[in-house]
């Protein structure tokens, strides 16, 4: 494991503030976040862990902004991220954040190409540049031989790779993934951690959630949820 | 350059159409048929009132002729009878002169007295139309002249043996520029010939039009002076008939007035004419009848038109709800990359408008085949406007925009959270 501290700033890149988030459920309410703060600088490497119903995924969502807090302040690069509304949200997932899924989702009637130029699609790049992209992104994953496939004519490993290029077309700041190695072989699956870890080491903010201790130990810093409220932290966790 | 990424956006619509082919073209079958039959119904239409109008343009919409016709009580009793025979009936040289007097909405009247006899010119013969007539003639049923003159006033004062021959006749004759001038024989009479007219002949539809193919335009007085009233029915017949005048064609000034003066003749005729001896024909009237029952043809098809392409259009919505629940995947990770919702719509909204505008142009192909085998087939004309193309394929489009909006807003509306947990 690479830690070389020098790439990583003071910067705050994610800052959750007290953020609650509440579901009605019937008459019950579930509190899948209960007052969590917390602030990821940039260039750091978390791992969300923590079982089902601990509030990692809500806090994934959240942090995604595919998802609004009920209650508290969630800044995204200093920015407020509540007071936006569902379009200017969508303009903040496509110019900052890149997510990778456990499920790799792939749109699997589009060739490798076209998966991953569509976050440039909806940038409005042109299709020529966004080939150019398509195609330097493609062979940093190592597939530029794949780009006319399909989903389905890839292996999972494949398929994850192409999710990373994807995610790392609009070049955000911030990349959330989601399991990503919940659904491949274990020597797969380190190939695909070995790839963020080496984003990390290029500056990329990497979020993760897992609930596997062996995935989790590639990053650099390690949160436990448990009930909606962060349990303990571990690792590198300077906070200010 | 926004016109290349529409063009990706339909690209990408076409793409999406063509991995359910059967699916996208079963459900493009009822545009298809919508639209083929507004096509054919309008180029139906279309092709009726070219018609009539062509009709009313040879005819003359202003015109009214009346005929003079053994009535039926006459027809039946002379069937009856042996031996020769005169039937007496028509139009009498008074009837003209009523008519002429009592209207001051008719502009002129022209009478005509119709003889079958043969002609010869030289080593030809052949049967031909005496119309005994007025100059007036040739002002209500305008033709080109091609060579000569058409008859004068003069010549009646003259009491000119003169006649106008038609195109046909002419050319059966063998008469040419070069024969104005030159005698023809008519029934034993000489008559010279001063000029060619070209004509129309035979029937446009409903309407009986004024000239025939091979007629002969003489002054009246010289008709009735050489033919009189007592002619063969026809050439070959020994029934004789007795009829002053065969017909009286007139022309009314301002076209509100056509229906109203043809009234006002029929009550006169009625009182004077003990039994109908005569039959009007009012070839606006005829028209308005005709484009009456287009009219209800229209609405016909038109009802079944828009039917189909209603169901159509509810089949294409189906279908688009269908792939909307089956893309709700794909949808989420859209709009978890960035989409935004009105992205969304518009890409589904592409997808139904490239679905119904291609059944429209379908629809087009089928709507101009159809009447090009009516015509073929029933002889019934038919004309493909601008319009009859242009309106099918703004209406499929229109319901692609339609049917396909509702679809695209429940797209919009998928939840990226939820639609990304579905498997």
């Amino acid at each position: 494991m690479n830690n070389d501290p020098g790439l990583r700033s003071n910067h705050i890149m994610v800052e959750l503030d007290r953020a609650r988030k509440i579901y009605p459920m019937g008459s019950q309410e579930v509190r899948a976040l209960d007052g969590v703060s917390i602030s990821f600088r940039e260039g750091s490497f978390w791992a969300i862990m923590g079982p089902s119903g601990s509030g990692k995924s809500t806090m994934m969502n959240i942090i995604g902004c595919l998802d609004r807090l009920t209650d508290g302040r969630y800044l995204l690069e200093g920015h407020d991220v509540k007071t936006l509304d569902d379009d200017s949200l969508s303009e903040f997932r496509l110019k900052h954040l890149g997510f990778i899924f456990q499920s790799f989702n792939l749109i699997p009637q589009l060739t490798v190409q076209r998966n991953i130029e569509l976050p440039l699609y909806y940038l409005g790049w042109e299709a020529k540049e966004s080939e150019e992209r398509a195609i330097e992104l493609a062979r940093r994953v190592g597939l530029e031989e794949r780009l006319d496939h399909r989903p389905t004519e890839l292996s999972g490993g494949q398929m994850q790779r192409v999710a990373i290029a994807r995610a790392l077309a609009n070049d955000p700041q911030v990349l959330l993934a989601d399991e990503p190695t919940g659904n491949l072989d274990s020597a797969t699956g380190d190939q695909i951690l070995e790839m963020l870890v080496d984003l990390n080491n290029q500056g990329k903010t990497i979020i993760m959630v897992t609930h596997e201790d062996h995935i989790a130990a590639h990053a650099r810093s390690r949160l436990h949820m448990k009930d909606g409220v962060i349990e303990r932290l571990e690792g590198e966790t300077d906070e200010v | 350059m926004k016109y290349n990424k529409f063009w990706r956006d339909v690209l990408l619509g076409v793409e999406n159409l063509l991995l359910h082919k059967l699916r996208s073209f079963l459900t493009m079958l009822g545009v298809v048929f919508g639209v083929g039959s507004v096509v054919a119904m309008l180029s139906v239409g279309e092709g009726a009132s070219k018609e009539a109008l062509e009709q009313i343009r040879k005819v003359g919409s202003n015109n009214i002729i009346i005929t003079s016709m053994k009535s039926v009580e006459e027809e039946t009793e002379t069937n009856q009878r042996r031996g020769p025979r005169i039937s007496i009936y028509g139009l009498t040289y008074k009837d003209h002169e009523r008519i002429a007097q009592t209207f001051p909405a008719i502009k002129q009247t022209v009478p005509v007295k119709l003889i079958r006899e043969e002609a010869h010119l030289g080593e030809r013969s052949m049967e031909i139309r005496i119309v005994g007539t007025t100059p007036a003639w040739f002002t209500i049923v305008r033709r080109p002249l091609l060579a000569g003159r058409t008859l004068s006033p003069s010549d009646f004062e003259g009491h000119s043996a003169v006649a106008v021959l038609t195109e046909h006749g002419a050319r059966k004759l063998l008469a040419t520029k070069n024969t104005i001038g030159e005698n023809v024989r008519i029934g034993g009479n000489n008559f010279m010939i001063i000029g060619i007219i070209k004509s129309e002949g035979g029937k446009a539809a409903d309407l009986q039009l004024p000239d025939q193919e091979v007629d002969a335009y003489i002054p009246m007085n010289i008709a009735k002076i050489y033919y009189g009233d007592i002619t063969r029915s026809s050439t070959d017949s020994s029934e004789m008939k007795q009829v002053e005048l065969d017909q009286v064609i007139l022309e009314v000034e301002d076209l509100e007035d056509v229906e109203s003066v043809a009234k006002g003749i029929e009550v006169m005729l009625e009182r004077f004419h003990a039994k109908k001896d005569y039959a009007m024909s009012v070839p606006l009237a005829l028209l308005k009848q005709a484009e009456a029952t287009k009219r209800t043809f229209n609405i016909v098809l038109g009802s079944i038109a828009c039917i189909s392409l209603l169901v159509g259009g509810i089949g294409i919505m189906n279908i688009m709800l269908a792939s909307v629940t089956e893309r709700t995947r794909e949808i989420g990770i859209r709009r978890a990359i960035g989409a935004k919702r009105k992205q969304i719509i518009t890409q589904f909204l592409i997808e139904t408008v490239v679905l119904s505008t291609l059944g429209g142009i379908v629809g087009l192909g089928l709507g101009i085949f159809i009447p090009l085998v009516i015509t073929l087939t029933a002889g019934m004309p038919t004309v493909v406007t601008p319009m009859s193309v242009m309106l099918p394929l703004f209406i499929s489009i229109a319901i692609g925009i339609v049917f396909g909006l509702y679809p695209a807003a429940r797209a919009a509306e998928v939840d990226p959270i939820i639609a990304l947990r579905h498997e």
